[in-house]
């Protein structure tokens, strides 16, 4: 069972504020979650290795080439907002 | 009461790739605000990493430089924070799979040696630098930071003092150096320490409660927090009060610490598998090609120069420390073959001037090769040492060739003994009460002569010489 409380403070990490309602709406959509997820629990899986993919693939690389960065005006239209040079917040220095 | 103290140290390096660890984008420090910067490394939605293989290569190279095993199968995680430095809302790191694990590093501090576990190394990337906004008070984000890689080395909790934390953090630094995988530069925050430390009495086994100070970025703020941190447990124990779990920051200005946060609101990471990235594995053969690559390290070149070359046990630890000096001793005794003194003049002046000009030994303002030259010059008989001093001086502001300088300013040295004759016999004429003195029994006369001597000749004339002829003269 997902709890209220676990609600509320996996919406204190991601610094959401929610209203009661809200509360009261994630919970029951988690659970639902939850409950889907665990039908994977009912699966067989004996003989089968623990892992944490479900591709058989492995050392995707790059090398280490320098490509060119993105355009800055370009990045920054997703700003909310933005002094032209950098991503511009509320004060989070205190 | 007496207390024993435990430290533990997280050491972060940035490796000195070419591009950041999931996208192209440039490592190169101090760019103008988010102009090393793509989808990927803003965090934005659909944008997939792609593992950078050199950082892979680094890690298990510093892995293999501090005795760890290395994992034939690794993956990687995402570590669930939220805070604007971090646009994706995780960091990409490794939670229980990490490329190396259980090596060690011997430290010597003074008379003792000491070998403190490495927990395990793993690969992650940085975070981007938050800047105060100083016309709008608000905060400025700029990412191009955000993504470059990083190891971040976890050591076993065996150090018990500042001394331990520090000597161990430099033996690191110096290895990393060596095999080339990240500059170090502290001042740019390229190596970072977070100390863990509690103290309990002597005697008991039961461990304290450990505080953890974060990214610290000198070794001096690194001995002061401990010495900090360490006093005030004690104070809190002793006036009966229970240490904290908590986070802390240390203030360097301040020369204090302060709290950050407690382990009840700590981060809850939430780490899970890492979907966009795909396992690592690494064959024998791959890992074995890196073994035999590895540069000889700080260890091997401070055992060859105790054996091989005969410098003190003292003098050889503190030369190999740096890959730096170490690389600037050998190419100064390749030129001039002293190496008795090259050692001394890297003792006595050199790691004076890197400290007084704040420079590294690569960035020192005068070559290798000039050094040599100038302890040639006095092997030679051409300047006396302290002429030399002067040139080197003279090196130490113009970084000009010493043969040039010895030159321009006349200082070649007087061994002529009929011109240093006609100096001692017009000096010792001119002192006859010296001459008393010194048949007196009083040494001082004698130098007082010299010095005489030396003083009319501008420092020019050869010691050994001057000395014979005064004696000559006195023993008449």
């Amino acid at each position: 069972m997902i709890s209220k409380e676990e609600i509320k403070h996996i919406a204190e990490l991601s610094m959401l504020n929610l209203s009661e309602e809200e509360i009261q709406k994630y919970t029951v959509n988690m659970q639902d979650i939850v409950e889907f997820a665990n039908k994977v629990n009912s699966l067989d899986t004996e003989g089968i290795t623990e892992s944490a993919f479900a591709l058989d693939t492995f050392n995707v690389f790059r090398k280490d080439e320098v490509r060119e960065s993105f355009d800055r005006e370009e990045l920054l239209k997703n700003a909310p907002s933005s002094n032209g040079e950098a991503y511009s917040l509320p004060s989070m220095m205190n | 009461m007496e207390y024993e103290v435990i430290i533990g140290l997280e050491v972060h390096a940035e490796l000195s790739t070419k591009t950041k660890i999931y996208c192209g984008c440039s490592t190169e420090f101090g760019g103008d605000p988010n102009t090393h910067c793509c989808p990927v490394c803003t965090g934005m939605p659909g944008a997939l990493p792609v593992l950078n293989e050199k950082v892979v290569e680094y890690a298990v190279r510093a892995g293999l430089a501090t005795g760890c095993e290395i994992a034939r199968e690794s993956k990687q995680d995402r570590k669930n924070y939220f805070y604007p430095d971090t646009p994706r809302a995780y960091q990409i790191s490794q939670y229980d799979l990490p490329l190396c694990e259980h090596g060690h590093v011997d430290i010597n501090v003074g008379e003792m040696s000491k070998t403190i576990g490495i927990t395990r190394i793993h690969i992650e990337d940085d975070a981007g630098k938050l800047v105060h906004d100083g016309y709008t008070g608000g905060t400025l984000v700029d990412l191009n930071r955000a993504g470059v890689p990083l190891i971040e080395i976890v050591s076993e909790p065996d150090m018990r003092s500042a001394e331990e934390a520090v000597a161990y953090v430099e033996k690191l630094k110096g290895i990393l150096e060596y095999i080339g995988v990240s500059d170090c530069k502290m001042q740019e925050g390229s190596l970072r320490a977070d100390v863990n430390l509690s103290i309990r009495p002597v005697g008991q086994e039961k461990f304290g409660t450990r505080t953890e100070t974060k990214n610290l970025n000198s070794f001096r703020s690194i001995a002061r927090c401990i010495e900090f941190e360490i006093a005030r447990q004690k104070e809190v124990l002793e006036s009966g009060g229970v240490v904290l779990q908590e986070t802390r920051r240390w203030d360097d200005e301040a020369g204090e610490g302060y709290a950050m946060r407690t382990k009840e609101e700590a981060n809850d990471y939430r780490y899970f598998p890492e979907p966009d990235l795909m396992p690592i594995r690494l064959s024998e053969e791959y890992i074995q090609n890196i073994k035999d690559t590895l540069p000889e390290l700080p260890e091997s070149r401070r055992a060859r120069y105790i054996s091989e070359i005969g410098l003190p046990e003292y003098d050889a630890g503190i030369i190999t420390s740096s890959k730096h000096l170490s690389d600037f001793f050998e190419a100064a005794v390749a030129v001039c073959g002293n190496a008795k003194s090259v050692s001394n003049w890297i003792m006595t002046d050199i790691i004076r001037i890197a400290k007084d000009k704040g420079v590294e030994y690569n960035e020192l303002p005068f070559t290798a090769e000039n050094l040599a030259k100038l302890i040639m010059l006095i092997d030679k008989g051409t300047i006396s040492s302290a002429i030399a001093k002067k040139v080197f001086e003279e090196m130490v502001e113009t970084g000009e060739n010493p043969e040039k300088i010895v030159e321009a300013k006349g200082l070649v040295q007087i061994s002529d003994e009929g011109a240093i004759k006609e100096v001692v016999d017009r000096i010792v004429a001119a002192n006859p009460q010296s001459i008393a003195d010194y048949k007196a029994g009083k040494d001082r006369a004698l130098g007082f002569l010299v010095g005489q001597c030396m003083k009319e000749m501008k420092g020019k004339g050869n010691p050994q010489i001057l000395n014979k002829l005064i004696l000559e003269h006195l023993n008449k």
